[in-house]
């Protein structure tokens, strides 16, 4: 724990997600204004004292928008990478502890959904389903476990022949004692590298899916879909798209600090040079 | 070199295969059949030509005979045509009974993606290149942190949002590139260097963007590489038999460090195909990425199923390409020596 502390690149990731996880919880409270309302009456204003990021086409306060969006942005996120890590870590570990067919089926699956280009598979899903934050969740997780799949392998395949393991195994413990107990802890490192980096990738799929509007719907605010509307207002209402970009642009950063920064804290082998 | 080939093609039958069954999977996650309103299917279509449909996609039979059929087509690089865009061929160019040719949508496609992801790549590799090296000579120094700070804010840097900003900053305001589609208006009459100048001129954009965000990934992968490469033994002992500092770091060192570049370059090729997605329906540049997007709208299944293949069939070929580079590159590869 000091050590991750001591490293400046997951400290500052660390406070950056912080911020902006508090922001998102706390929405309700901070935005000025209901995120929904519209009103006319203030249709596409710059920036002001009282609409710190200027409003949209339908005279919503962007600031407000942009905070409710947040709890979009980070909840399919870490929920996406939730689902991508269970099966991950589900698959990898049969594959690496039975080893033999298992192993190889599982990873001519990898291999297979390796080889289809991500975006078009995760949009040719969401064409037959309807795009919603919770079929988004599912097809960003379904689509992102084969990177966790082989690290947890290799990890359990390098883990499986060690004493310790081997000691346990002929004392009588039983394959999931030896998993849960033994390989699993052992592996947690670069899971959780992999599960922080991954939320960056996810934030950036949902808000490039949004964007196109097979993502988050409106009226729900997302930083993607704000985007759509700032593309169409691009040549009047440059705060449009100027804010949902930077606050996509920071998050990602903070994940993907966090994510390096453990790696190197937690990793004897990179820390030396 | 010649068994190492064949092992690697006898591999990619079973990917192939597998990448069918998902294709072919994907298809039925559709509520009810595909030729259904609620799968999103034009509803003032007549019931002959939606039962003409399930004939053609034998939506009658078993879903497994469906499959096999499904197969036998696309074996044959039949993808069938489309449904939304007046019955246009999905993949190559037929001729009908006048003799007139009807242009593939692939076929149409597949090139402007190609040469944009080409011409990106030279630009990454222009500037990835001396970025990497400079940063791993200057390990922690000024410049490698200066660098290290734009790879993380490449990497963070939402592709579609950098094209908003640039579409704005050059085109919008300013008014110096073209910011949208692939020819200027009336350009067909002009000589063909003007056209190919104009065409480049509106591809510009569209490159500057995927060359952008993909400059990150690469020069850290030269910075990390070099590093490895500059602490090993060999690189010592060149220092210690006097090799001037030039000859150990660009003729041992680089070219051990960008070997890996090869499979890098092909593992990125879903990345760029899916990519161009955003990139191509934000600036309506008629490639592979804007044909899917629009066939995703419209429900166009002959349409998505062909590219998804196709696009996974690229990959693989760029995977087996980059593959056979390696080991021409590497006696150790070839041999089957573990390093």
């Amino acid at each position: 724990m000091r050590s991750i502390l001591r490293n400046p690149l997951a400290v500052a990731g660390l406070c950056i997600i912080s911020a902006i996880l508090l922001m998102a919880i706390f929405a309700p409270f901070i935005a000025p204004y209901d995120p929904d309302s519209i009103d006319v009456k203030s249709i596409l204003l710059a920036p002001s004292s009282e609409h710190i990021m200027g409003t949209d086409g339908l005279g919503r306060d962007v600031w407000s928008r942009m905070l409710f969006g947040a709890r979009i942005s980070l909840l399919v996120g870490i929920v996406a990478v939730g689902i991508a890590t269970i099966i991950g870590i589900f698959l990898g570990a049969i594959a690496g502890f039975y080893r033999g067919w298992v192993d190889t089926v599982i990873m001519r699956l990898v291999d297979v959904m390796l080889s289809i280009p991500t975006f078009f598979l995760i949009l040719a899903v969401i064409a037959f389903l309807t795009p919603s934050i919770w079929n988004i969740m599912i097809v960003i997780g379904l689509t992102s476990w084969m990177g966790v799949t082989r690290l947890v392998r290799a990890e359990f395949l390098s883990l499986r022949n060690r004493e310790f393991v081997l000691a346990s195994q002929t004392l009588g413990a039983k394959d999931y004692r030896l998993i849960f107990k033994h390989l699993l802890p052992n592996s947690l490192t670069p899971i959780i590298v992999s599960s922080v980096l991954g939320v960056a990738s996810a934030v950036l799929v949902e808000s490039g899916l949004s964007f196109l509007g097979l993502g988050v719907q409106a009226p729900q605010a997302s930083w993607g879909n704000i985007l759509t509307d700032g593309k169409e207002y691009i040549e009047f209402a440059w705060w449009l798209s100027l804010f949902p970009g930077i606050a996509i642009l920071i998050t990602v950063l903070g994940y993907n600090l966090l994510g390096e920064g453990l790696r190197d804290a937690l990793d004897p082998r990179t820390s030396k040079n | 070199m010649l068994s190492y080939l064949l092992k690697r093609l006898f591999w990619m039958v079973p990917l192939l295969v597998g990448i069918s069954l998902i294709s072919f999977l994907i298809m039925h996650l559709a509520p009810g059949d595909i030729t259904s309103t609620e799968a999103g299917f034009n509803p003032k279509t007549s019931e002959e030509s939606r039962q003409k449909l399930r004939e053609m996609y034998n939506l009658d039979k078993p879903v497994v005979v469906q499959y096999g059929l499904w197969l036998k087509r696309i074996s044959k690089l039949d993808f069938g045509h489309s449904f939304a865009s007046h019955q246009k061929p999905v993949f190559w160019e037929e001729k009908d009974k006048d003799g007139n040719i009807t242009k593939g949508m692939i076929q149409e496609a597949l090139p402007i993606t190609l040469l944009i992801n080409v011409l990106s790549l030279i630009l990454i590799i222009a500037i990835a290149l001396p970025l990497g090296v400079i940063s791993a000579l200057t390990q922690n120094k000024l410049p490698d942190r200066a660098i290290t700070i734009f790879v993380f804010i490449g990497f963070a840097i939402p592709g579609f949002w950098l094209a908003l900003m640039l579409m704005y900053w050059t085109g919008v305001s300013h008014h110096w590139l073209p910011i949208s589609g692939l020819h200027s208006l009336g350009s067909d009459k002009l000589p063909w260097i003007s056209q190919v100048i104009d065409t480049l001129h509106h591809l510009t954009l569209p490159i500057l963007i995927s060359g952008l965000t993909g400059l990150a990934g690469i020069s850290l992968f030269v910075r990390n590489g070099m590093l490895d490469v500059l602490h090993q033994d060999y690189i010592t002992t060149a220092r210690a038999k006097g090799l001037p500092e030039n000859t150990v770091v660009y003729k041992h060192a680089l070219r051990n460090a960008l070997l890996p570049l090869i499979t890098i370059f092909g593992l990125s090729i879903p990345g760029l195909i899916g990519g161009s997605v955003i990139a191509e329906s934000i600036f309506a540049i008629p490639g592979m990425g804007k044909l899917f997007y629009d066939a995703v709208l419209m429900r166009d299944f002959p349409v998505i199923m062909g590219i998804l293949t196709i696009g996974s069939a690229l990959t693989l070929l760029g995977n087996l390409l980059a593959d056979l580079a390696y080991a021409w590159a590497d006696p150790r590869v070839r041999k089957g020596v573990s390093s």
